[in-house]
C-alpha cells in the first residue's frame, strides 16, 4: 500500500474548515503519546490540561483574561498576512504599546479622571503603530523584507522596556525591584465580573473582531488588502496603491498589537513590569493561521491558544509536568495545521 | 521506402481528475513524415506529446517506436530513443552565450565528441546560422529558437516534437524555419508539428491528425482541405468570421502619445523610446511586434500601472494623464484587457461577482462611502455573463474555474459594459478557442463601430489584419509610423517587426523595401 498525494483540480473548501480540526485532533494524540512517554496517564494530564483549568468560573474568566491579547494581536496580523506582509514583530509592538499607554498611566498617577482609560487606550495603539511604522517605513522606501525589521525590532522593544523599568519608570518606593508602581484604581481595566481578573479587554477584543470582519469583507480597502495579498499584479491594474496598502496593513497589526500590550499592563498586570507577555505577539501568528485569517475563526482559535496557556500552568501544578509543555502543544499544533493544510491542495490517494 | 512507422500510437488514453485529456487516440508517423497535431486549446495535443515525450504516463495504450512496443517512462528514455522536442517556452540563460547554453543542455557524450564544430556543421546544413559567442540577452525570438533546435538536433534525433514553434516569430523567421524543417525531413527525420495556424499546416505538412476535446476527430492530408474546413474540424461547427464595415471617416483623437519615453523596471525589459501616436474615435489601431519589443511596457504605461511620465506625454480627450493611474484613466472613459488573464485581469481565487468589482467599481459606481454595493456588483456580474455568452456555474464560481475562453469573454464583457470612450487591449485572443476569439474580435469591432478608439497590441497578424484600420509595428521600444491596413502588406509588417528599416517616426517607412 502506497500513499501518494494528488494534486486536486480545485482547492478544497471544506478542507479550509476541516485542517484546523484535524490539527488539533492530531495535536491531542501526539500529546497523549507524549504524556504517556513522561510516564503520566495520558488521559488525566488531558484532563489536568484542558478540562481542569475551565472547570470553575474563576478559570473561564482567566481564559478570557490571556484570549483577549491573542484574538487582539491575531486579528491585526491576520490582515496584514491577507495582504502578504509578514510582521512578525507583534511582541516588540506590543511593549512598545504597554509602555505607551502605561507612561500615561504613570504620568497622571492618582487623577481620578474617567477618561484616563480611553485615553490610555489610544495611547497604546499609537505605540504600536510607531514602532510598526518603522518597518513600513523601511519596506515601501528601501524594500527591506519585513519579517526580518520587525523581528529584529522586537528585540529592541524589550531593551527599551528593560531600559525604561530599570530607570525612569521605576518604582520610587520600590525598593529598586525593576516594577513601577501599580497603576491607581482609575488606570486600571474596568472588571466584568467582579472577583475574577476577566476586565472590559476582552470585550474589546470582540468588538475588534467584528469590525474587522465588516471591514475585511464589506470594505473596499479590505477588498484591496485581499486583492494584492492574492494577486499583486491584478491590485495594480485595478490601480490598488500597494505601498498605502503595506502601510495600512502595518499599521493595523502594529495598532491591535499595542493596544494588546495597554490591555495586559492595565488589565492583569496592573503595572509595568520586565516580562509583560509570555511570547503573546508570536503565538498570535499560529492563533492567525489557525483561525484561517479569519476575525470569527481568531476568536475561536484565540480562546484554544489561551487554554494552552492555563493548562501549562494547571499541568505544572497538579501533574508535576514542566511548563513547557505549553510551548510543546503551541508548536505541535502549527506544526499539524500547516501539515494539514497540504490537504487543501492534495488528496491522499491510496494504491 | 520504409514501411515502418516510427511511431506508432494505439488507443493512448488519459484523464485527469476532471477531465478526459486523451481518449483512444491513435496515431501514426512515418519517416521523413511532417506530421500536423492539430486541436483547439485543450484539446489534448500538449498530454498526447507527454505522453510521447514521457513526461506524462497515459493510463492505457501501446506506443510502438520503429515496430517495437516500448515503454516511454521519462524524457531521458524518450531522448535515448531518438525523439527530441522543442518546447513553447524556451529554457535558455539569459546571462550565458549561446554555446554555454547549448552546452548544458546535452549530454557529456556530445560535448566531449567536439561540440564547436557539431554546432557549426548543423547550423549551415540546416539553414541555422548561430553565433557561438553571442549572450542570449541579445539574440531575437527567432534566434533563440534556432538554439533550442540546434540542441535538439545535436542529440541526432529521428522525431522532432515542435510545440507551436511559429507564434512567436515574424513571417521571414517562419519561412527558414520552414526550410529547416523540410530539409530535415528530406533526410528522414520525422516531425510532430502542434500548431493552430491552420495556413501553415496546408504550407507544410504531410498529415494532419485533428483532436477535439479529446477525441481523434480526424486524420487528413491538409493538401486537400482548406484552412476554413481544418478550422471546422477542429471546432466541431462552422466558424463565422468578425465582420466590418469599411470605415475611413473617424472622429477626433480619443488617445494621443507625444513622444513617450519611459526605462523599463524589469531587468532585460524593453524601453520604451520616443512613441507617438493617435488612435482616434472608431479606429482600430494594431501594434504589431514579436514579443518582448516592448510590449508589456508600452501596455503597463498606456494603463497607468507603471508611472514615470510627463503628465503631457499621454493625452486622453483633451487630458493629461501621463502622471495619474489606473482608476483616474478609467474615470476619464479609458478601460483595459491585459496580456495575462489570470493573477493580472482577473483574481483567479475570487469569485466572478469579485473579479467584476476589480476593475469595475470607479464606472459603475459599485461603492458607497468605501462600503461594497454587493447587490449593484452581483447584478453587474450576472449583467456580463448573460450579455457576453460565459458558460458559468453562477457569479460566485471562482474565475480560475473557467476556460480560457470564457475568462477572457467575462474580461472583455466587464470592460464593454463600462461603456468605455477607450479601449486599450493586449493579445486579446491569445490561448483561446476559435469560437470565443471570433466572438472577441467582433466585439472589439462593434465597440469601434459605435465610436470607441481602440487600440490592440497583438503578435497575431493574422488577427490584427482581420480587424484593424490602421497598423504599426513596435520593434525594440520604437514605433514605426501608423499606415492604413490597405497600405501595407503583410511581408512589409514582417520586415518591420524584424527590425528592417525602423529608426525613428520620421523615417518614411517604405524606403527601401
Amino acid at each position: 500500500m502506497v500513499f501518494k498525494l494528488e494534486p486536486r483540480a480545485v482547492p478544497s473548501r471544506v478542507m479550509i474548515y476541516q485542517s484546523p480540526i484535524i490539527a488539533v485532533l492530531l495535536t491531542l494524540l501526539a500529546g497523549m503519546v507524549m504524556f504517556r512517554l513522561l510516564g503520566t496517564d495520558p488521559l488525566q494530564a488531558l484532563d489536568a490540561f484542558f478540562i481542569e483549568p475551565i472547570s470553575t468560573l474563576d478559570g473561564i474568566a482567566e481564559l478570557l483574561v490571556k484570549a483577549a491579547p491573542l484574538i487582539l494581536i491575531a486579528i491585526g496580523l491576520s490582515i496584514g498576512f491577507q495582504a502578504n506582509v509578514w510582521n512578525i514583530g507583534a511582541e516588540g509592538q506590543l511593549t512598545i504599546g504597554a509602555l505607551f499607554g502605561g507612561g500615561l498611566a504613570l504620568a497622571f498617577y492618582e487623577f481620578e479622571t474617567p477618561f484616563l482609560i480611553p485615553a490610555m487606550l489610544i495611547a497604546g495603539t499609537f505605540g504600536g503603530m510607531i514602532w510598526a511604522a518603522i518597518p513600513a517605513l523601511l519596506k515601501t522606501r528601501f524594500n527591506t523584507n519585513e519579517i526580518l525589521t520587525s523581528l529584529m525590532l522586537t528585540y529592541v522593544g524589550l531593551l527599551i522596556l528593560s531600559y525604561l523599568i530599570h530607570g525612569p519608570l521605576r518604582d520610587p518606593d520600590g525598593f529598586n525591584f525593576p516594577e513601577s508602581r501599580l497603576f491607581h484604581d482609575s488606570a486600571l481595566m474596568p472588571l466584568l465580573i467582579e472577583g475574577t481578573r476577566l476586565h472590559i479587554g476582552f470585550l474589546i477584543a470582540l468588538g475588534v473582531a467584528i469590525f474587522a470582519w465588516l471591514f475585511i469583507f464589506k470594505h473596499v480597502v479590505g477588498f484591496q488588502i485581499r486583492v494584492v495579498g492574492l494577486a499583486p499584479a491584478a491590485a495594480s491594474f485595478a490601480g490598488f496603491k500597494q505601498k498605502r496598502l503595506i502601510w495600512f496593513a502595518l499599521m493595523i497589526s502594529g495598532g491591535t498589537a499595542g493596544l494588546a500590550g495597554v490591555i495586559e499592563v492595565a488589565g492583569p498586570i496592573g503595572q509595568i513590569v520586565p516580562v509583560i507577555s509570555p511570547g503573546y505577539g508570536f503565538t498570535a501568528i499560529i492563533v492567525a493561521f489557525l483561525g484561517r485569517l479569519h476575525p470569527i475563526g481568531v476568536i475561536f482559535s484565540g480562546i484554544l491558544m489561551a487554554l494552552t496557556y492555563l493548562g501549562g500552568d494547571s499541568a505544572q501544578i497538579t501533574m508535576n509536568l514542566p511548563s513547557a509543555v505549553t510551548g510543546v502543544f503551541q508548536g505541535m499544533l502549527l506544526f499539524f495545521l500547516l501539515a494539514s493544510d497540504v490537504l487543501i491542495r492534495y488528496r491522499v490517494k491510496i494504491n | 521506402m520504409d514501411l515502418t512507422p516510427r511511431l506508432e500510437l494505439i488507443g493512448i488514453t488519459k484523464r485527469y481528475p476532471r477531465v478526459q485529456a486523451n481518449n483512444n487516440i491513435n496515431l501514426k508517423v512515418m519517416p521523413g513524415e511532417i506530421h500536423a497535431l492539430l486541436g483547439e486549446n485543450g484539446a489534448g495535443k500538449s498530454t498526447l506529446v507527454k505522453c510521447i515525450y514521457g513526461v506524462q504516463k497515459a493510463d492505457s495504450g501501446t506506443l510502438i517506436w520503429e515496430g517495437k512496443k516500448t515503454q516511454v517512462t521519462s524524457p531521458n528514455v524518450a531522448r535515448r530513443l531518438g525523439i527530441g522536442m522543442v518546447f513553447q517556452h524556451f529554457s535558455l540563460f539569459d546571462a550565458m552565450t549561446v554555446e554555454e547554453n547549448i552546452v548544458l543542455g546535452v549530454s557529456s557524450k556530445v560535448v566531449k565528441a567536439g561540440i564547436k564544430e557539431r554546432i557549426i556543421e548543423i547550423s549551415s546544413r540546416y539553414g541555422l546560422p548561430l553565433e557561438p559567442q553571442r549572450y542570449v540577452h541579445t539574440l531575437s525570438v527567432g534566434e533563440r529558437q534556432r538554439i533550442e533546435v540546434v540542441r535538439c538536433l545535436l542529440q541526432n534525433p529521428s522525431l522532432l516534437i515542435m510545440d507551436e514553434p511559429t507564434s512567436v516569430l515574424t513571417p521571414q523567421e517562419v519561412e527558414s524555419l520552414f526550410k529547416t524543417l523540410n530539409r530535415l525531413s528530406n533526410d528522414g527525420v520525422s516531425i510532430l508539428y502542434i500548431s493552430h495556424k491552420l495556413q501553415e499546416i496546408k504550407e507544410l505538412c504531410h498529415t494532419a491528425t485533428i483532436l477535439r476535446m479529446g477525441n481523434l476527430v480526424d486524420t487528413c492530408n491538409p493538401k486537400n482541405e482548406t484552412p476554413r474546413s481544418l478550422a471546422e474540424k477542429m471546432m466541431g461547427r462552422s466558424l463565422e468570421k468578425p465582420t466590418r464595415k469599411k470605415n475611413s471617416q473617424f472622429g477626433k483623437p480619443q488617445i494621443l502619445l507625444k513622444d513617450l519615453s519611459y526605462r523599463a523596471k524589469q531587468s532585460y525589459g524593453t524601453d520604451l523610446k520616443n512613441i507617438s501616436l493617435e488612435v482616434r474615435g472608431g479606429e482600430i489601431l494594431g501594434v504589431a511586434g514579436v514579443a518582448g519589443n516592448g510590449q508589456r511596457e508600452l501596455m503597463n504605461v498606456l494603463s497607468g500601472e507603471e508611472l514615470g511620465n510627463k503628465a503631457e506625454s499621454i493625452v486622453i480627450s483633451g487630458k493629461n494623464v501621463g502622471n495619474i493611474g489606473p482608476n483616474d484613466r478609467r474615470s476619464l472613459g479609458m478601460v483595459f484587457v491585459p496580456e495575462e488573464r489570470l493573477g493580472h485581469g482577473a483574481v483567479p481565487q475570487m469569485g466572478l461577482s469579485e473579479n467584476a468589482f476589480l476593475s469595475g467599481f470607479t464606472r459603475m459606481k459599485l461603492a458607497n462611502n468605501g462600503f461594497l454595493r454587493k447587490l449593484k456588483t452581483d447584478k453587474y456580474a450576472s449583467n456580463i455573463v448573460t450579455n457576453y455568452d460565459v458558460k458559468t456555474s453562477g457569479i460566485r464560481s471562482l474565475a480560475s474555474s473557467l476556460s480560457g475562453g470564457n475568462l477572457q469573454k467575462f474580461i472583455f464583457g466587464r470592460e464593454i459594459i463600462q461603456n468605455p470612450n477607450i479601449v486599450i487591449a493586449m493579445q486579446p485572443t491569445w490561448g483561446v478557442d476559435a469560437g470565443s476569439a471570433a466572438y472577441i474580435r467582433q466585439s472589439l469591432i462593434n465597440l469601434a463601430e459605435q465610436g470607441a478608439a481602440v487600440l490592440v497590441i497583438s503578435q497575431d497578424l493574422e488577427e490584427l489584419f482581420e480587424i484593424v484600420d490602421t497598423i504599426c509595428v513596435i520593434y525594440e521600444g520604437r514605433l514605426s509610423s501608423p499606415k492604413q491596413l490597405e497600405d501595407i502588406t503583410l511581408e512589409e509588417v514582417g520586415m518591420l517587426m524584424g527590425g528592417v528599416i525602423v529608426n525613428s517616426q520620421e523615417d518614411n517607412l517604405l524606403n527601401g523595401i
